[in-house]
């Protein structure tokens, strides 16, 4: 039974700024710096935790890496199947994908196949050097072979809990809940 | 909010909300026609069937492109190579294109309510390209998604509609469309071609196009339907441009960042002057970018999950 009061707080702003960072660190790491390095966030989860992470990167590396934002609905594998049609977003990638190193970035990754249909997207923008996947919170459950390479935590959750990351623009009320 | 008509027949009855829905749906739409690869496979294994009884290309085309930029397959119908010169009805080919299950039908037809007939005869979602002088309502709905881009919004602008009011299905939809969405709409043109009792749609009537400008933040022009008008309905082609026909002088009365539009195909000195279409106020080219961006709109808020 999901009530009110089973409300759970699972990481606070301190926690989730210090994930942000190891993150970055990782990411800049694994690249030997931020040549080639792009954004991708999936709309509309991945957006403020892209930004997040392209100003850490930015605040370590003195470099602001591009960064641009994906819709996935038109590749959604249900997308025909229901008559409630998702409302679409728009897909704004103002650079070429050639030959980039990208950073595809979520807030929450499920069952992965909001992963699978946004690397069929990139891949129809381009021909990327490496695709890399960054989430706030891994909470299991995956549907089909994909894994994120960076993870701020891993939340094993229940299949009918919902895992939410609430990112502020100032990042003073982040958290992390369970409901 | 969610479209739950099964076919897009007209702008009669459709709501506020539904025709944001669209507009707004297409305008996340118009990036994908940007890219290098201008195509999702959103509607894979849809079959569209377009139908057309009337000449067309930009309608025709844009439906064509959208079916396809979404993976959609498109087959096109067009009647002079088809059974209907030999005599099948409506109904008949209905059937028929039924039999091979396709997923939507566009249809264009002469005749106002062909598409409604379809729609009762059969499963599949119907949208009307054109029927007769009836509705157009996907012409006024890439007319209203090209407003709100120039201008912001629709609410609250004067709109001035010029010539043949009569004939027009494309005036007819625009008229339905705009006055819902909060728009002043005026139509112009010579008292012949204007349908008697037309102010009942909310519009105000004007014939004289210098007064119907003042103050217009659009003004579309409309085509004469040579085609469709019986009978004498203005003394001569040249004494209607000398009257109606949009020239630079012309455009002056309306307000100094009024938007030109026309539904083409485009009679170049009868309703537009030249200069003035290819002008820096000309939005008819938008119109058509704008028209595949709201056909893969409606095609992807009707596809699907009826089964």
């Amino acid at each position: 039974m999901v009530t009110e009061n089973s409300k759970r707080i699972v990481m606070d702003a301190e926690r989730i700024d210090r994930s942000i960072a190891r993150i970055a660190y990782e990411i800049l790491e694994d690249n030997k710096g931020a040549d080639d390095l792009v954004i991708i966030a999936v709309r509309s989860g991945g957006i403020m935790l892209s930004r997040r992470i392209r100003k850490k990167i930015a605040d370590i590396e003195g470099v602001v890496i591009p960064m641009g934002i994906l819709d996935i609905t038109l590749y959604r594998d249900d997308v025909i199947m229901t008559d409630k049609k998702p409302k679409m977003g728009e897909t704004d990638i103002p650079f070429c994908l050639n030959d980039k190193k990208i950073i595809l970035v979520d807030d929450v990754i499920f069952t992965g196949r909001t992963i699978r249909a946004a690397m069929d997207a990139l891949i129809d923008f381009g021909r990327p050097r490496v695709i890399r996947l960054a989430v706030l919170v891994d909470r299991g459950h995956r549907e089909i072979p994909i894994r994120p390479d960076y993870v701020g935590e891993k939340l094993p959750s229940s299949l009918w809990e919902n895992v939410n990351v609430i990112l502020s623009e100032s990042g003073g009320d982040d958290e992390v809940v369970i409901l | 909010m969610e479209l739950t008509r099964k076919d897009i027949l007209g702008l009669s009855d459709f709501s506020v909300d539904e025709i944001n829905l669209v507009l707004d749906t297409a305008e996340s739409f118009r990036e994908i026609s940007t890219r290098t690869i201008k195509k999702v496979p959103t509607l894979r294994g849809i079959t569209v069937i377009n139908l057309f009884y009337e000449a067309s290309t930009r309608t025709h085309t844009s439906f064509e492109i959208a079916a396809k930029r979404l993976s959609a397959d498109a087959i096109n119908i067009s009647t002079s190579t088809s059974s209907v010169t030999k005599g099948e009805t409506l109904a008949d080919t209905a059937k028929t294109l039924e039999a091979m299950s396709p997923d939507i039908i566009v249809i264009r037809h002469a005749c106002a309510g062909a598409p409604h007939i379809l729609a009762r005869l059969l499963g599949q979602s119907i949208i009307n390209a054109g029927d007769g002088s009836h509705e157009h309502p996907t012409q006024a709905l890439l007319d209203m998604l090209t407003i709100r881009q120039k201008k912001g919004t629709i609410e609250g602008l004067k709109v001035v509609l010029v010539g043949d009011i009569m004939n027009s299905r494309v005036a007819r939809s625009n008229m339905y469309g705009l006055t819902r969405m909060g728009a002043r709409v005026t139509v112009c043109g010579p008292a012949m071609l204007i349908p008697r009792g037309v102010e009942g749609m909310g519009v105000t009537v004007e014939t004289n196009m210098q007064k119907a400008l003042q103050d217009a933040d659009v003004v579309m022009m409309l085509r004469m339907q040579f085609e469709r008008q019986q009978g004498a309905v203005f003394p001569s082609v040249r004494e209607y441009a000398r009257l109606f026909c949009l020239t630079v002088p012309m455009l002056k009365e309306a307000k100094e960042d009024a938007i030109v539009m026309h539904p083409g195909p485009i009679n170049r000195g009868i309703e537009i002057a030249p200069e003035v279409a290819d002008g820096f106020r000309s939005v008819i080219l938008d119109q058509v970018t704008n028209g595949v961006a709201v056909r893969m709109a409606l095609l992807y808020l009707l596809a699907g999950g009826r089964q």
